[in-house]
């Protein structure tokens, strides 16, 4: 049995909440600068080298990428063999979030109740966390700040086991071309097949923190994430939804068993700067 | 690079009208910040018979929340916020004479028929450019609703302010044309 400090998780999650917001990942940065040298719009070219330098900027000068830096979704593998010890688990997570988010003037947009009150929190709390236990004597944060300008262009749809493959390509193609400007294209296009209503949403929000660059194990999954990138980008809603040939730079689709009489399918999509980093203690 | 027009606040509604869809703008001057919760108590004023506390008249509204300045900042990350929320709201002000909004995304049609009846503006800043756009910035003010934090209504001081027409006064969209233009579907 290993110990972790519940304080050294704090500081880890404040240091991610930082990291993610600054530092776009690679593989993002990469496929940002493919597309602008790739796209036939000459202001959707504009809108990608100004997209690639503000990267740069926020890079260089520790700013934010976007002002909107999110409500923070945290996403702990714990190893069953540890043990937290010096506090309360999920206390450390809001601590963490609060520390980053104050000391590394990030935006706060979290209220405290959806519905009437909607008052600030005044420190991004609390976190959305998601915890797994897994073998071993680790602990894995993934930390992925999650804007709601694209957060709002979500969809879910309860399909019919008939549907099939068609059905599910309509509704992510209608669901991007809806969307049209508002969740900041490029996009990325996280989906979730499977499970239940909640295990659809939650595998479409964790398709958007696996690289961009890496496909579905699945060679029929993959397949159909290229497909669904080619079908997307033929809607011509392309950056800032202005008109060009990207209007998404990735498809990631995560999958689990269903029951016999539904075909659940989520969709959570994410703008050009899908933020996220990780650490392992 | 397309081509640039330059523009200076406040905006009139002949240099308004003069702007087409597509254009690539950059704006000098002074505009004023405000999300969905500045709006609400700006049109709630409104309907007690109550002043603004600012004069919109051929002004322009930036839809933004600022991230926090750091120590010797004028601002942090200053990106666009979406539009639509907004839209409940944008048709009182721009019957106050509100000449102009810079936000991203779509827009209702009340948004549109008010824009065409009193000959204002929709541009669309680059959604996510927030360090390039903040480097324009040349001076933040909080003018009123202090408690809203990030939502205040301020006075922003630009330069060169970059932005593009989406939706002119006479109602054409560029995010339909655009779309259009490039769809394969």
């Amino acid at each position: 049995m290993r110990t972790i400090e519940a304080a050294a998780i704090s500081e880890a999650v404040a240091k991610l909440s930082m990291d993610a917001n600054y530092f776009l990942t690679d593989d993002i940065y990469q496929a940002i600068v493919n597309a602008e040298q790739n796209e036939e719009s000459p202001l959707a070219k504009e809108i990608l080298t100004t997209l690639s330098e503000n990267a740069c900027i926020a890079r260089d000068e520790h700013m934010p990428i976007c002002q909107d830096t999110g409500m923070a979704v945290v996403f702990m593998e714990i190893g069953q063999d540890v043990h937290i010890v010096g506090g309360d688990l999920k206390q450390a997570v809001d601590a963490g979030v609060a520390k980053g988010y104050i000391e590394g003037y990030l935006r706060k947009s979290v209220v405290d109740d959806p519905l009437f009150e909607r008052k600030n929190t005044k420190d991004n709390t609390p976190a959305v966390l998601h915890l797994d236990i897994v073998p071993g004597d680790k602990i894995k944060i993934v930390l992925a700040p999650k804007g709601f300008g694209s957060e709002n262009m979500s969809a879910l749809k309860m399909c019919k086991p008939s549907d099939g493959v068609e059905g599910v390509k309509k509704f992510v193609v209608d669901t991007v071309r809806n969307a049209g400007p508002n969740p900041c294209p490029p996009i990325v296009v996280g989906i979730g097949i499977g499970g239940t209503v909640e295990k659809a949403t939650f595998l479409a929000k964790k398709a958007l923190i696996r690289p961009i660059s890496t496909r579905n194990s699945d060679p029929k999954y993959a397949q159909l994430e290229q497909e669904l990138l080619t079908m997307v980008n033929a809607t011509g809603v392309g950056p800032q939804g202005l008109g060009g040939r990207h209007t998404a730079l990735a498809v990631n689709i995560e999958h689990y068993p269903t029951h016999i009489a539904g075909m659940p399918v989520a969709i959570n999509i994410n703008c050009h700067a899908t933020r996220h980093a990780e650490i392992v203690l | 690079m397309t081509d640039v027009i330059r523009i200076t606040t406040p905006l009139d509604e002949a240099a308004a009208r003069s702007l087409k869809a597509g254009d690539s703008v950059r704006i000098t001057g002074t505009i004023f910040t405000a999300r969905d919760a500045a709006h609400k108590r700006m049109v709630e004023a409104l309907e007690r018979g109550e002043n603004l506390p600012v004069d919109l008249h051929d002004q322009i509204i930036y839809y933004v929340g600022p991230s926090p300045a750091k120590p010797g900042q004028v601002i942090g990350a200053a990106g666009p916020t979406t539009s639509g929320r907004m839209d409940r709201y944008a048709p009182r002000l721009m019957e106050e004479g509100l000449r102009g909004m810079i936000g991203k995304g779509l827009r209702s049609s009340e948004v549109v028929d008010a824009m065409k009846k009193y000959g204002a503006v929709y541009f669309a800043a680059i959604g996510g450019a927030a360090a390039v756009i903040a480097r324009t910035i040349k001076k933040y003010e909080v003018l009123a609703y202090d408690d809203l934090g990030a939502e205040a209504l301020a006075k922003l001081t630009v330069e060169d302010f970059p932005a593009i027409v989406v939706i002119d006064s006479q109602g054409r969209d560029f995010y339909d044309e655009g779309r259009k233009k490039f769809s394969r579907e």
